[in-house]
């Protein structure tokens, strides 16, 4: 009976469990909670603030608006990608730190494991990008509408499940703690700095505009602009197509390594 | 004496091997082990690190597949009926395996819910485990702030939660102190006689494997050199030496000595003797009796008896060499490792 059990790829006990792991390491580390939400923190007061009141209408793709709005969005991307990746590489601190370990051989399938923990992860990430919203409302940032809203929530939960599933496969393809270090700076921050997340795509060179078309996180940028505060510099739908395509690709991906990794 | 000729005395064994083998990049980790473990048996697996015995164990709990050879846990395949084999097993890892962010109790909690237990089955079980490893009233404790013996209690609670039939123990004490290690050394014990568990562990401490285990496979760069009892084990390795030193002459007491049937053997090297004893402790007031009446003083008696070093290298050492060379070597490395005589 309980083999039957252990062999379903979605198997709800086990999925519940590791979430609510994640949700406990996470509301009992406060000083990650507030670490976690400085940085934004940091982007919105110290940039957006002092921007917001000198350059707001000289930037192409900002006209209309004031440049804290513009930046807002971007910062809950930002929050998003940190988050949601760190999310998933993680994986190598559990491993090296042993709890990994104990899940690898419970009598339960990987899928369910990684799907719980991710879970966790974005429920997690996606609390941190509502807190940031809610300081960015504070700070004066104009929401455009109530669906907009929802809609924007659908818009991190894709953003955050296709960076969860690429933290994993950087955690399973690197396996190692000094290495992750690395890799983290040398990839996580392009995908910010690129993503239009500061400053409009149509102000770039044109070169720059290439590269930064095919960094995934201008589509959750683009998408969280269009859907929080009403201003995008691509179609809504085609936001959402890259963002859905993304998000099964990486996730997809990301637990097919998990589940191949090696428990030892 | 080895692996395939041994018979298990209890009928139903609950582990079998036959030529397992592991290796790594061409690296033989283990090299063909093939032994049975009883229901209800403590089977330790003794030997130095590297020699192959956490690679056997991790086998056994399905983290590595064998490279060839094969192994039934509780009947199950551990290459082809991996869930199966995991849901009869306990695994208590080397390193520490247990979210330090977490309490005991929540640790405890999670376990049983990855392991299907329902509520009640949960609270019940949680409850049990807690009481018999006296871990009660630290369970709302975060697992950092607790010792190290502590946590390895909560680790052992956590393997045998879900009623496994066979609980792993990889270097269950590596890194206590002497007093937590007696204390874990009792519990489980008594897990084994309270829970009717199997109870399969490695250990690098003779000290360990000779309490604990009711039988010991020596293993040696991934063979199994020798399994059996603790007790036959180091009788096997002979007998304890006793090194004596006298004042005047100890040529009068050489032959006289020879009288006594518990000397096996006696060696002068640098004004001292060393005698081959049939027994222990026990002697030494006899051996100073014995010089007293004769009016010799002994100045200092030293006994030295086999340990895992000694206990090893009599077995690594029997396919080499004769067993009189290796008792010699035997009696060099004690005398390295006491840093005795200059």
């Amino acid at each position: 009976m309980r083999a039957i059990e252990s062999r379903r790829i979605i198997d709800p006990l086990p999925i519940y469990t590791m979430w609510l792991r994640e949700m406990k390491r996470f509301l009992r580390v406060k000083a990650r909670v507030v670490g976690s939400l400085l940085m934004p923190l940091f982007f919105l007061a110290f940039l957006g603030l002092p921007l917001n009141s000198i350059t707001a209408r000289q930037i192409p793709g900002l006209e209309g608006t004031s440049y804290l709005n513009f930046l807002a969005p971007g910062i809950v991307g930002m929050t998003l990608l940190f988050a949601g990746t760190m999310s998933g590489a993680s994986v190598i601190w559990d491993k090296e730190f042993g709890f990994l370990k104990e899940v690898l051989v419970a009598p339960v399938n990987r899928f369910s494991v990684i799907l719980g923990r991710s879970l966790g992860g974005m429920t997690t990430a996606i609390i941190q990008a509502l807190i940031i919203v809610g300081i960015a409302v504070a700070m004066g940032v104009t929401l455009s509408s109530v669906a907009g809203f929802f809609l924007a929530l659908v818009v991190m939960v894709l953003t955050c499940a296709a960076f969860t599933g690429f933290g994993l496969i950087i955690a399973t393809k690197l396996g190692n703690l000094e290495g992750f270090m690395a890799i983290m700076n040398l990839i996580v921050f392009p995908i910010f700095f690129l993503s239009g997340a500061l400053f409009p795509i149509q102000s770039m060179p044109s070169w720059l505009k290439y590269v930064m078309y095919v960094d995934p996180l201008t589509y959750g940028v683009d998408g969280l602009r269009g859907t929080l505060v009403g201003i995008s510099a691509f179609p809504l739908w085609l936001d959402f197509t890259v963002l859905i395509i993304l998000c099964l690709a990486l996730a997809t991906l990301g637990s097919y390594f998990f589940s191949k990794m090696e428990a030892d | 004496m080895l692996g395939k000729s041994y018979r298990v005395r209890n009928m139903n064994s609950v582990i079998e091997t036959e030529d397992l083998t592991k290796e790594f990049d061409g690296l033989v980790a283990v090299n063909h082990i093939t032994l049975s473990v009883g229901e209800r048996e403590i089977f330790g697996f003794l030997g130095p690190n590297g020699a192959g015995k956490t690679t056997a164990v991790k086998m056994l709990c399905t983290i590595l597949n064998p490279t060839s050879g094969a192994a039934k846990v509780c009947g199950y395949d551990i290459a082809r009926q991996k869930d199966k084999v995991r849901e009869c097993i306990g695994i208590v890892f080397q390193d520490r395996a247990i979210d330090t962010f977490l309490t005991g109790k929540e640790n405890l909690d999670f376990h049983a819910r990855m392991y299907h237990l329902d509520g009640k089955t949960r609270q019940r079980r949680v409850a049990e485990v807690l009481e018999l490893l006296d871990l009660r009233g630290k369970e709302n404790m975060r697992i950092s702030q607790c010792s190290g013996g502590t946590q390895r209690r909560f680790e052992v609670a956590r393997g045998f939660l879900n009623h496994p039939r066979v609980l792993f123990l990889d270097e269950p004490t590596l890194g206590l102190d002497v007093q937590a290690r007696r204390n874990l050394w009792d519990y489980i014990k008594l897990l084994n006689e309270k829970e009717d568990i199997t109870i399969v562990l490695t250990t690098h401490y003779m000290e360990e494997a000779d309490y604990l285990c009711h039988r010991v496979a020596i293993i040696d760069q991934g063979r199994i050199v020798a399994i059996d009892s603790p007790e036959k084990l180091k009788q096997a390795v002979g007998l304890n030496l006793i090194s004596l030193q006298i004042e005047d002459s100890s040529g009068a007491l050489v032959d006289s000595l020879k009288q006594l049937n518990w000397v096996k053997k006696i060696e002068a090297r640098d004004g001292s003797l060393e005698l081959s004893i049939d027994g222990g402790e026990e002697r030494i007031p006899e051996l100073i009796d014995f010089a007293d009446n004769r009016g010799l003083v002994i100045s200092s008696v030293k006994l030295y008896k086999p340990s895992l070093e000694d206990t090893f290298l009599y077995y690594t050492g029997k396919t080499i060499r004769e067993e009189e060379g290796s008792v010699k070597d035997i009696w060099k490395a004690w005398m390295r490792r006491s840093g005795g005589r200059r």
